[in-house]
């Protein structure tokens, strides 16, 4: 769960890290009390949950608590990357004297976490780590021996700090490792994390990933996240609220299957043989019939989607329990669009009997019927 | 002979007397692995098939001679499951739980580093010798024993292309499911190395997805040590949008890393075959064992 920009900054602040003056606002007024006490020059920054927000002109400057108002009516209610814009943070601009990069992630390979920094704040730090990778510093984290103030005080040191100012930047690259323990981070970052002319510490931009299944250790995220409509579509709500892995894609094919790997596997073939998936869709395994029913319902309600391929290879997932939420369904509310259904394993010989009773066609290759899929959508047009 | 397990594994199970724990106890039996004790805190001196219950794995492992355990305990409880397992020194734990934190995650397979444990998942459907062990929840009856060491990050991919392994006639000496997970224990280059050290395996499967970079690396492995017998490989996920998680915690792509593209590139590279669809990998090993 990414959290916005803003909310990064609160918890930043809570560990005593600085970050500007400034306020959040959701409407116009607002953010002219907050811009009138604060010293220009300002910031207007749009909270949404894009990468490249700057660029797609989601951060404006302001000169004066009315000019701030102006820029703010511009982005307030305006998409960025398809996110509506809700929320404002109004800052002050800081007076840099250079910006710098601080991160802990997780490392996959290395199978633990990792502190990363580089004099190349506000930068996207994939693209220092392809450009010039040299110019990052990463400090493995051994598990087992956690992040210790002399590990800190090394990396400042590499980042050619000494004295005071090293202290300073170690014991806050200390607290954020600290944040990423306490909120499950899958990634903590500063960018920039800007050294002030006067010679201050302050996290200009903040950026928080939390593990999504450390969520109950998170109960207020966790109900955000449940609430949470603005990154999600209608359609994603509905599948998280029913337990199903959906990802909405651009085609028209809709997909269901089981296992993460196979669904994605499917959407594959579907591509190979010229069609375009409308979305991942995974019932996990040993689907209800319900479930399986409620993840027809919601591929049937896509509009982009023309046909709907089912592929189910039955592990822990049982055939007649997926023959029986296909029926469910069709009683419901009728097959209104084609359907291809692809049934094999546990119990494969009890549900393509019920479907075939009920005269719904059963295949039994992948391939086969992924080829037949895309061939329906195509006609479908 | 498999690796990781064999026919002389005796197991617990953690969990056993959960829903999913006596289902899957049932099935492994079935298929004739050794379960030898279950644990389930609290509901010692039970029994789940026939399967004696402790309370923890100490008690169990005192009176039971078991060196491996599989593990179905709830997300939140796994990790200390698992280190109940490696602290008493069991050979080989399987972690089926899904969900499991990563901070968790990274301490269970750092502390069996430290214990010299082998750690299977976490997220994964487990690992089956055919013919001599189950410790998973794959169906078991898609298997048959023979030559191909197949390793795969995701479950019901890995039976669709075992399936298509065995009507082929080619059969498998072992199946591991690494997991889903962003952080699991065993990589593509852990398993390449003890199929490379085994005798009974004589052609390799990879089975990756997007996310993470353990096709990379084991792509690396194989150009810089060079590996004797053919390997295979099938990637999920050419058609993952980035930065959405495809089911699986680990399926995602992060910028530009982790794609598809990529790993299939990488493998290329490196003299991997990769193949277009799940249903030709087993075409594809056929030909290159004929050679």
């Amino acid at each position: 769960m990414r959290l916005h920009e803003y909310e990064a900054k609160e918890i930043l602040s809570r560990y005593e890290i600085r970050i500007p003056e400034g306020g959040l606002a959701t409407s116009l007024s607002r953010v002219r009390e907050i811009a009138t006490e604060l010293h220009p020059p300002l910031m207007v920054k749009a909270q949404v949950l894009v990468s490249g927000r700057g660029k797609a002109g989601g951060i404006l400057f302001a000169n004066s608590p009315s000019e701030a108002e102006t820029v703010a009516k511009r982005l307030l209610g305006a998409e960025i990357k398809a996110s509506k814009v809700r929320f404002l943070l109004v800052e002050e601009k800081l007076s840099v004297k250079r910006e710098l990069y601080f991160g802990v992630t997780v490392d996959r390979s290395n199978q633990c976490y990792v502190a990363m920094a580089s004099s190349t704040g506000g930068m996207e730090i994939e693209e220092v780590a392809v450009a010039m990778p040299e110019k990052i510093i990463r400090f493995l984290i051994h598990p087992l021996d956690g992040f210790h103030s002399h590990d800190a005080v090394e990396i400042a040191r590499k980042l050619g700090y000494s004295n005071g100012p090293r202290l300073k930047l170690a014991a806050i690259l200390g607290k954020l490792y600290q944040v990423a323990m306490d909120y499950d981070g899958e990634l903590v970052e500063m960018n920039p994390l800007v050294e002030t002319v006067s010679g201050d510490f302050v996290a200009a931009d903040a950026r928080l990933i939390v593990d999504n299944n450390a969520l109950y250790r998170h109960p207020e995220l966790e109900k955000r996240l449940r609430e949470q409509r603005t990154e999600a579509s209608v359609l994603e709500m509905k599948a998280r609220q029913k337990g199903l892995a959906y990802v909405k894609l651009e085609g028209n094919v809709g997909v269901i299957g089981n296992g993460a790997g196979l669904v994605m596997a499917t959407l594959d073939t579907i591509q190979l043989h010229g069609g375009k998936p409308a979305n991942f869709l995974d019932v996990g395994g040993g689907a209800s019939m319900a479930k399986v029913a409620a993840a027809l319902d919601i591929v049937f309600s896509d509009p982009e989607v023309s046909t709907i391929f089912v592929n189910i290879l039955g592990g822990i997932t049982r055939c007649d329990e997926v023959a029986k939420g296909i029926l469910m369904k069709r009683k419901r509310s009728g097959f209104v669009k084609p359907i291809v259904i692809r049934l094999v394993g546990t119990n494969e010989e009890e549900g393509r009997r019920v479907l075939r009773e009920a005269g719904v066609p059963v295949m039994d290759s992948m391939e086969d019927a992924a080829e037949k899929a895309v061939e329906l959508a195509i006609r479908r047009g | 002979m498999g690796v990781i397990v064999g026919k002389n594994t005796r197991a617990i199970v953690q969990g056993i007397t959960g829903t999913q724990g006596s289902f899957h106890t049932r099935l492994m039996l079935n298929y004739g692995t050794e379960i030898k004790a279950g644990v389930t805190p609290g509901r010692g001196g039970q029994q789940v098939c026939g399967v004696p219950v402790y309370d923890t794995v100490e008690e169990a492992a005192k009176v039971q001679d078991v060196d491996a355990s599989i593990i179905f305990v709830p997300a939140r409880f796994a990790a200390n499951a698992a280190f109940e397992s490696i602290e008493n020194g069991l050979k080989t734990v399987v972690v089926v739980t899904e969900h499991i934190p990563v901070k968790e995650s990274i301490q269970i397979i750092a502390r069996a580093k430290r214990r010299g444990t082998t750690v299977v998942g976490p997220n994964t459907p487990g690992i089956i010798v055919p013919g001599e062990c189950k410790l998973g929840i794959m169906p078991g009856h898609i298997f048959q024993q023979g030559v191909v060491g197949v390793a795969s990050r995701s479950g019901t991919l890995t039976y669709e292309i075992a399936a298509g392994l065995t009507s082929a006639g080619l059969g498998q000496s072992t199946c591991i499911g690494l997991g889903g997970d962003p952080i699991v224990a065993l990589g593509f280059v852990d398993t390449l190395k003890m199929f490379r050290d085994d005798k009974q395996t004589k052609a390799v499967v990879l089975i990756g997805e997007i996310g993470g970079n353990l096709e990379e690396l084991a792509a690396d492995f194989v150009s810089t040590e060079g590996y004797e017998k053919p390997v295979v490989s099938f990637i999920a996920g050419r058609t993952a949008p980035s930065g959405k998680r495809m089911g699986h915690a680990g399926a995602i792509i992060m910028g530009k890393a982790g794609t598809a593209k990529g790993k299939i590139e990488a493998f290329k590279q490196a003299g991997v075959d990769v193949a277009e669809k799940p249903g030709d990998v087993a075409k594809i090993l056929i030909e290159r064992l004929r050679k």
